[in-house]
């Protein structure tokens, strides 16, 4: 019973990975398994590899070159790490990424001014045409904060931010590169995944099979037991 | 019952949802004015059924936990704001919106919608509207005798009369937004404003960040044809994934039904 309840729970997962296979910036949660009879046999932990880049064109869209992460602010708070990219600005000039989460820069969630125009250099800057401005004129707003946060510490919430234990915040790091124009998809690996969706389905069945000989041995032994 | 039927049924709602506004988005890629869209995923819940971190003895931590994430939801599809491409048609009342702004068009309730769709036409009271007839805010009246209509970058509209003199008789503005990705389209080419666009600001085209208005020519559909059958392929492969989900979670319990 144990195992094959191990291994539903194990196909969940799976089956929320490939469900997120179009969300950017998702990262898949692998799981483990050590042992299917014992209840903390099965363990999972965030996959923390890039996803595939795609141009957009757009210059709000910002995807990171190799290792690093971008600071922002979850709803309760505290200080998030994400690859998604998919910024955008809101009524208050503040920039947000697709989920609604404030983009931070270096002293805290970036704010802009009315602008025309905004680009985002390879180092985070963004930079803006103020509005009414002429072309030439360009102002420095802020710089988004790319941290390089200890990949092994990094926990997902229950609400999916990816955060450091007890509250630490990582510094700011000059190494992580941005390129604006491209987003970073989910790094779910598709084929993986069905692999993994088709052994799980294999060892349920085992499982499976396990309980129907237990089953049969004690109606064996009871009937044995019968006779005499 | 089983979990992963339901989450993989997420899966298929979010590509049914991308699908659509893939098609929508190929439907429109002639339609003058349009902006493309594009839908906006996040994944759900996570159930912490147990804590990374916990104690796995007196002495020692489990290294990871368990997170049982439920699916993935539509978040949004915004409207990506980018210049379509422009085309000349030497139609005198055809402007193009060349940077950023709106026209504002005065809807039958009195209320003001906004578009990029410029091809405008003249009704029978010489007043400007739009293709559906919706009068330009504010109101530009063409008088009968005219010769030629000129419409300058800052959206000046002058007429040249039959005697050869040169009226000025409009001018046309544009009102921006904040946020445009905000804005509520409401079909026909035209949007409306909403708490997320923030309030209009009008003013006279080329001026404090305004696009300026380009006589003569449409600004065509921002969909990129090649882009959009690439995510139509990859939704379509990621569909079909779902639900081999969902047919590998009934198999199982199928199994268990026939063997227990």
């Amino acid at each position: 019973m144990a195992g094959a309840r191990q291994v539903m729970k194990a196909q969940a997962i799976n089956a929320n990975n490939l469900a997120n296979a179009s969300t950017d910036g998702f990262r898949a949660e692998l799981v483990h398994i050590s042992s299917l009879e014992d209840v903390n046999g099965l363990s999972s932990s965030p996959d923390l590899g890039t996803g595939m880049v795609r141009t957009t064109g757009n210059p709000l869209d910002v995807s990171i070159d190799g290792e690093g992460w971008l600071a922002i602010q979850a709803p309760d708070g505290t200080e998030g790490y994400t690859r998604r990219g998919d910024l955008r600005v809101d009524t208050l000039g503040q920039m947000t990424n697709g989920l609604g989460q404030k983009v931070l820069g270096q002293g805290g969630p970036i704010t802009l001014p009315p602008f025309t125009n905004v680009e985002i250099g390879g180092d985070g800057t963004v930079s803006i045409q103020p509005a009414g401005q002429p072309t030439t004129t360009r102002v420095i707003v802020d710089r988004l904060k790319l941290a390089l946060p200890d990949k092994k510490q990094l926990k997902r919430g229950d609400d999916g931010v990816l955060r450091l234990p007890r509250g630490k915040t990582a510094d700011a790091d000059a190494k992580v590169r941005v390129q604006s124009g491209s987003l970073e998809g989910s790094n779910v690996n598709a084929v993986g995944e069905m692999l993994k969706m088709i052994d799980l389905s294999r060892q349920f069945e085992a499982q499976v099979k396990l309980m129907d000989s237990a089953k049969q041995n004690s109606s064996e032994l009871a009937s044995i037991l019968k006779m005499n | 019952m089983n979990q992963s039927l339901w989450i993989a049924k997420t899966g298929l709602d979010a590509q049914q949802t991308k699908m659509s506004v893939i098609s929508n988005n190929l439907a429109n890629a002639s339609t003058t004015g349009f902006k493309r869209g594009r839908a906006v995923f996040e994944d759900l819940l996570y159930q912490n059924q147990r804590q990374v971190g916990a104690q796995s003895s007196q002495e020692s931590l489990y290294p990871t936990g368990l997170m049982i994430g439920t699916g993935v939801r539509t978040v949004a599809t915004e409207k990506l704001f980018s210049q379509g491409e422009m085309s000349q048609t030497s139609n005198p009342l055809d402007v193009a919106i060349n940077g950023r702004g709106f026209l504002q068009i005065s809807m039958p309730d009195g209320s003001i919608a906004y578009t990029r769709d410029g091809s405008l036409q003249v009704n029978a009271q010489g007043q400007l509207v739009d293709s559906s007839g919706h009068p330009v805010q504010p109101a530009v009246t063409i008088p009968s005798e005219t010769q030629s209509i000129t419409i300058g970058t800052d959206g000046t509209v002058s007429v040249k009369s039959q005697s050869g003199s040169s009226t000025q008789v409009g001018t046309l503005q544009l009102a921006d937004f904040v946020n445009p990705a905000g804005l509520q389209p409401i079909g026909s080419n035209l949007f409306i404003d909403s708490n997320a666009s923030g309030a209009p600001q009008t003013g006279t085209p080329g001026l404090n960040g305004l696009g300026t208005v380009m006589q003569g020519y449409v600004e065509g559909s921002n969909v990129n044809v090649v882009e959009e059958l690439v995510s139509m392929i990859e939704t379509q492969r990621a569909y079909e994934m779902n639900s081999k989900a969902i047919q590998t979670s009934d198999q199982m319990l199928q199994f268990v039904n026939n063997n227990l």
